[in-house]
């Protein structure tokens, strides 16, 4: 194996160097899924609590406000794009924080330093997973109540995982890139994530604005994609598939920005750490 | 064959910001968009141009003192952070050692540290897996395997992350500082691995302050100074020549500047008489204030890798009184039984054991050649010390 180091130059994703490290990634997201339920008496059912009982107030809220949930039952219509909402929110949050919560290990040894932002994301996709094993009881239990395609959620789940995880990880190393550099973001980082909820369509469906430049911009979300082609596995309507254009070109556009920028200023993270 | 490692022409810079914090605010960086940065910055080498070969199994020590360097080389070898200009080709999997037990959590268990350090040290799953009896054997920490980490006790801890270390096999291993931890005991063993590791052909490089542990582990060493290499060769001799690079190190050292509070100006040194009865005449200078309080002097030996051998203090009672100008004092100081070697000395004065005036380290150089036993033909190790206490028998 011969390498060679030089002055920081040159621009690459890194992705083969990555491929060597996967064993460290693997044991980096293991690390964080151990040590968040480590000492805890319920352990990985967390996973479950957090988004139940959002799914609980938001419902409740929804019906004392009269909120609509298009065609679905709104427990379902909330749970359903809670799960990926999880996803980004912790994703994000965490990522945002990974830096500077690693900093000794960045100080001390080498490794391509994408694979922190790497290992929030799959730590945040962890929880997904046990999340998601509710999200399949209720829909069966709703069965009769939604238009239950077998084969068009097949289809849509995957996609609108990539999605989520594209844009989690896209903004997350964003965020992880300037925190080491601008500890401002340590504080900007939770207030990014509240306000995109609030645009996001988790608690009530897009299709409340009735003036469409607004849809335009709430559209810029790059979740908004990833929530509507999610329920539109079992909902049984039509995309407005502009506004999910534009949502995925946004999602690309930041994870390509967010991981420039990263590759761009990792060679000093070590010395700003 | 091609040198497992070639440095050429390294230079490491930082901007250094004179009235500024380390890491900017966001408020920093968008004021400096508009207008001139008023905070002066200055650029600081803290390696320049540095140039070396390393050979496969070749074991380096790398010395210097206190921001000659060394640790920016390490980092910079280690890939942690890239060089200014110049670039290195390595031949070989490295790993480097500039802590132990990085990314040690102490939520996880034993077990589960020696893996995840492991893997950030470099090792694969499988060299875990195959290795990890003996870890834990090396540690002696089997009965805790199961304990998490913030139970264990430091030295644990550190036996622990000690024992993953030892168990590296890289091509190169760079280790920083890392002895200087760990009881006595066990540093020694991980000497003793160490220099097993580099039977097997590895190649190490090895930045210490201990340069007992240098001299005994590596065949050559390099001498930094503020950033660049000052010497390179054998470990004795680099180690030899760092040692009499010190500042002030003949027998007449003068201060040059001034100074506003007492100090001494002037230091002569005298040996005489012969062995066993050496006497050492010291005669300094000292610039004297009426505003100082009474003081007195005394003088530090040590040795030449620098352990405190003794004090001596001519006068405990205060007896430099205050005045204007400079005053000469006298001293002798008796060596009785040192052994042949090389000795430093500090030079101090103050008024209480616990407030200095002036101290000036190894400013005086002490050379003996002779036995203080005439007759002694085998030589004195310094595993038995640096003095001979004269003894004699009574009866037999």
């Amino acid at each position: 194996m011969e390498y060679e180091i030089k002055p920081h130059q040159k621009l690459n994703l890194g992705l083969k160097e990555i491929w060597l490290y996967r064993e460290m990634l693997f044991f980096f997201t293991w690390r964080d899924i151990k040590v968040k339920y480590k000492q805890t008496a319920l352990g990985f059912t967390w996973a479950i609590i957090q988004p139940v009982i959002l799914m609980v107030l938001f419902s409740l809220a929804g019906a004392a406000l009269n909120i609509p949930s298009e065609t679905l039952p709104h427990p379902l219509f909330t749970y359903s794009a809670l799960t990926l909402w999880m996803i980004f929110s912790t994703g994000l949050t965490n990522a945002g924080n990974s830096m500077l919560s690693n900093a000794n290990i960045i100080r001390k040894i080498y490794f391509p330093r994408l694979i922190i932002p790497i290992a929030s994301v799959l730590t945040a996709l962890f929880d997904f997973f046990m999340a998601f094993i509710i999200l399949i009881g209720m829909l069966i239990y709703y069965h009769d109540r939604i238009t239950f395609d077998l084969s068009k959620m097949l289809l849509l789940f995957p996609i609108s995982i990539i999605i989520t995880v594209i844009s989690t990880f896209g903004i997350g190393s964003l965020l992880a890139a300037l925190t080491i550099k601008y500890r401002d973001f340590r504080y900007v980082t939770p207030y990014l994530v509240q306000i995109l909820m609030f645009i996001t369509p988790v608690i009530y469906p897009i299709s409340i604005f009735h003036f469409t430049g607004a849809k335009y911009i709430l559209a810029i979300n790059p979740m908004y994609s990833a929530v509507e082609l999610f329920r539109s596995g079992f909902n049984g309507q039509v995309l407005e598939f502009r506004l999910v254009g534009i949502s995925l070109f946004f999602a690309l556009l930041f994870f390509i920005v967010g991981i420039y920028y990263f590759r761009k200023t990792e060679a000093y993270f070590a010395d700003l750490a | 064959m091609k040198p497992i490692l070639e440095i050429k022409n390294i230079s490491k810079k930082f901007r250094i910001q004179h009235n500024g914090q380390v890491y900017m605010s966001m408020r920093d960086s968008i004021a400096s968009l508009f207008k001139r940065s008023t905070s002066s910055s200055e650029d600081f080498y803290a390696l320049k141009d540095i140039s070396f070969n390393v050979e496969q199994g070749e074991c380096i020590g790398i010395i210097g003192k206190n921001g000659a360097g060394k640790s920016t080389l390490l980092k910079v070898l280690s890939r942690i952070t890239p060089p200014t200009t110049g670039n290195i080709i390595s031949r070989g999997r490295m790993a480097s050692l500039l802590e132990v037990g990085t990314g040690f959590h102490p939520e996880l268990t034993g077990r589960e540290n020696v893996y995840l350090n492991g893997s950030i040290l470099g090792m694969s799953r499988k060299e875990i897996q195959s290795k990890f009896d003996e870890i834990i054997d090396f540690s002696g920490t089997e009965k805790f395997l199961d304990t998490p980490l913030k139970f264990y006790s430091s030295g644990m801890q550190l036996r622990l992350a000690f024992s993953v270390a030892a168990f590296l096999e890289p091509e190169i291993m760079v280790i920083d500082e890392v002895l200087a931890v760990g009881d006595a005991e066990f540093q020694k063993k991980c000497i003793g691995k160490m220099e097993d590791v580099n039977k097997h052909g590895r190649t190490i490089l090895f930045v210490s302050h201990d340069l007992n542990a240098v001299q005994s582990l590596c065949k050559k060493a390099i001498l930094l100074k503020d950033g660049q290499i000052s010497m390179t060769g054998e470990s004795d001799t680099v180690i030899n020549h760092y040692l009499h690079s010190g500042t002030f190190t003949s027998n007449n050292w003068i201060q040059k500047t001034e100074l506003k509070h007492p100090h001494f100006k002037k230091i002569d040194v005298k040996l005489e008489g012969s062995q066993p009865c050496l006497k050492l005449m010291v005669n300094t200078t000292i610039k004297c204030f009426p505003e100082m309080q009474p003081s007195f002097i005394a003088f530090d030996i040590y040795s030449k890798l620098g352990s405190p051998l003794g004090q001596a203090i001519p006068n405990l009672e205060p007896f430099i009184l205050p005045t204007v100008g400079t005053i000469n004092i006298a001293t002798e100081i008796e060596l009785n039984g040192f052994i042949p070697g090389e000795y430093y000395m500090d030079a101090w004065i103050g008024p209480h054991f616990s407030e200095t005036y002036d101290w000036q380290k190894e400013c005086i150089e002490i050379s003996i050649i002779d036995s203080p036993q005439k007759n002694r033909t085998y030589p004195h190790p310094p595993s038995h010390g640096f003095f001979v206490p004269p003894s004699k028998i009574l009866y037999s």
